[in-house]
């Protein structure tokens, strides 16, 4: 089974037989990836009853709820890894997401989309318009990622939110990583993405 | 104990000779919740599908506060079809092609397992209110004293809905390594204040008919139809939702073109609870329904461990499904999700979906295919675990 390359890059952060939750976990590819390459004791958190469905059909162990309203009920570190995947800029409280994350979890992983690439800076200077990029792919107004950051915004939500980045990995339009300085001007340009590994200080 | 092919229902009366499934007769006491033993005791059952020769595919079906037995086919009682036969039988969910399905009608009930109407061998005559209150823990005792004497030491799954939901939760909690996984449905680990307070409402319309007698009803030669009934249709309200009702009936009229200015029931949500209410005292007892709405609303899973949920599970190997429904609004959500949060805080194994359904309560006994796909995933990917073919 192929893993999209940057599901691949969060796998490989994952140590053997974690404890993991997938806090957005679709319909399950990760987790299930994780389950059998890893051996993790796997959990998810899902918004979609459908993906919910497929979830527990693949016999996977995931709770239909809102990452938003839902995280607080879940004790401190009690995972060795909380993975947030593409979903933090759709949250209605990034901050506290966040902040909830670094409780729950002893590591946890974030990958998010980066606003501050070139081709979006370069689209609203030309255009005029709210930019529309292959991986945003919504107009302003409808759009479910109401919280776009930049790599620069997401590394000071860390440190505002008390986490410590302890390593970070730059995403290019193909899904392939290499690793980053989080404080770099280079990669708040060129990246299409970022992935980080973080822990409460 | 001895096994007698008909067990006797002493009331209502149903026509003599039917087949009415299996039961299991005790010696030994049972000891009850309340203080107090039984002995001897019945516990009725079916079963559906065959149990495989390494006794492991076993699937414990568990009835709610009306229900019994009979899950599918002809029940003999109101010769109409079982109470959930969308999700059990051939090539359902619950596949009886694969598993062997087991429902016991619950202790304290009237169809055919030790209940109030049956007569105490101390006095010769029925129990009435000298039988003794029982619990959902009780029941769900009588049931695993029924596997026991089945020869079945672990059951693949046990689910139900609503007080089935209840047993579920009080098996996976008192008997941890004899469950492999639990599916409870549109329940609650606890019965919240406005439950009490509908059942109250439905106890005191019993108590409240002359025909009670005081609970020793059988000995006067009456029943206390009108108070059973009333109690049905409060009851029947709590199980639909405001959308349902409104979508069913609205404000049609029944049989007329206009208003009559009496009150004989004019619109068609008054014709269809009192159909509810009249059919209901033709199948159940009202001292059952005293006793058995009394089960329900001592049910508190946390309070026999510390008030801490989560306690109740701890250690668990059980795998859990928890499925709730949008508009159920006496098992909310919310109830269901406090389950689901608790485990999680115990570290078990738990899966939680909530259905959108306009259906209210009862969704759970419905045609609603997302519960199916997900009971289905579920079960399956347990009985793989298993091996079970």
């Amino acid at each position: 089974m192929s893993l999209r390359p940057d599901l691949a890059a969060i796998a490989e952060m994952v140590p053997q037989g974690a404890r993991v939750l997938d806090v957005g976990c679709g319909d399950g590819l990760l987790l299930e990836h994780l389950q059998s390459t890893k051996g993790v004791d796997g959990r998810g958190l899902e918004l979609s009853q459908q993906n919910v469905n497929a979830c527990v059909a693949r016999g996977l162990a995931v709770i239909q709820g809102d990452a938003d309203t839902d995280l607080h009920e879940y004790p401190s570190q009690v995972f060795d890894i909380v993975i947030l995947s593409q979903t933090i800029q759709a949250t209605y409280d990034p901050s506290r997401v966040l902040e909830h994350l670094l409780r729950i979890g002893k590591r946890t992983i974030v990958s998010l989309p980066n606003f501050g690439h070139w081709r979006v800076r370069l689209s609203l200077l030309v255009n005029g318009r709210m930019p529309q990029t292959k991986a945003l792919g919504y107009s302003w107004h409808d759009t479910p990622n109401i919280h776009l950051c930049t790599i620069a915004d997401f590394v000071s939500l860390v440190q505002e939110t008390n986490g410590v980045i302890e390593s970070a990995l730059a995403l290019d339009g193909k899904g392939h990583t290499r690793p980053m300085r989080p404080d770099a001007w280079g990669p708040n340009i060129f990246a299409e993405g970022a992935i980080f590994l973080l822990r409460q200080r | 104990m001895a096994e007698s092919a008909s067990p006797k229902f002493l009331r209502p009366a149903t026509a003599p000779g039917v087949d009415v499934g299996k039961a299991m007769t005790f010696d030994a006491t049972l000891s009850l919740d309340a203080g107090r033993g039984l002995a001897p005791w019945t516990v009725a059952y079916m079963t559906y599908g065959t149990l495989n020769a390494a006794r492991s595919n076993a699937v414990l079906v568990c009835h709610a506060l009306t229900g019994d037995q009979f899950v599918i086919g002809n029940n003999p009682m109101t010769g109409r079809p079982g109470w959930w036969p969308s999700m059990v039988g051939p090539g359902k969910p619950i596949d009886t092609d694969r598993f062997f399905v087991i429902c016991a009608n619950v202790l304290g009930g009237c169809m055919g397992t030790s209940g109030p109407s049956d007569i105490d061998p101390a006095t010769g005559k029925p129990y009435g209110l000298s039988f003794p209150l029982v619990t959902i823990h009780d029941m769900v005792r009588a049931q695993a004293a029924l596997l026991d004497a089945l020869g079945i030491e672990q059951v693949l799954c046990v689910t139900g809905g609503s007080m089935g939901g209840m047993q579920v939760l009080q098996w996976a909690a008192s008997y941890p390594d004899r469950v492999v996984s639990a599916m409870p449905m549109a329940t609650g680990a606890r019965h919240s204040a406005q439950n009490i307070a509908f059942h109250e409402v439905g106890r005191q319309a019993i108590m409240a008919d002359p025909d009670w007698h005081g609970g020793a009803y059988q000995a006067a030669g009456t029943q206390p139809s009108k108070g059973l009934a009333v109690a049905r249709m409060a009851a029947h309200i709590t199980y639909l939702s405001e959308a349902a009702l409104q979508r069913k009936f609205g404000r049609s009229l029944q049989n007329r073109a206009e208003i009559s200015f009496q009150f004989a029931p004019d619109f068609q949500v008054e014709s269809y609870l009192h159909h509810q209410g009249s059919s209901f005292v033709d199948r159940f007892d009202a001292n059952s329904y005293l006793y058995i709405t009394r089960a329900m609303d001592y049910f508190d899973l946390a309070a026999d461990y510390g008030g801490v949920l989560a306690e109740a599970f701890r250690g668990t190997r059980t795998k859990f499904c928890i499925a709730s429904f949008t508009s159920d609004w006496l098992f909310p959500t919310a109830e269901n999700k406090r389950i689901a949060h608790a485990l999680n805080a115990a570290g078990a194994t738990v899966s939680f979906v909530e259905i959108v359904t306009d259906k209210g309560h009862d969704s759970f006994l419905l045609d609603e295919p997302e519960l199916f796909a997900t009971a289905r995933g579920f079960l399956n990917s347990v009985a793989q675990s298993r091996g079970i073919a």
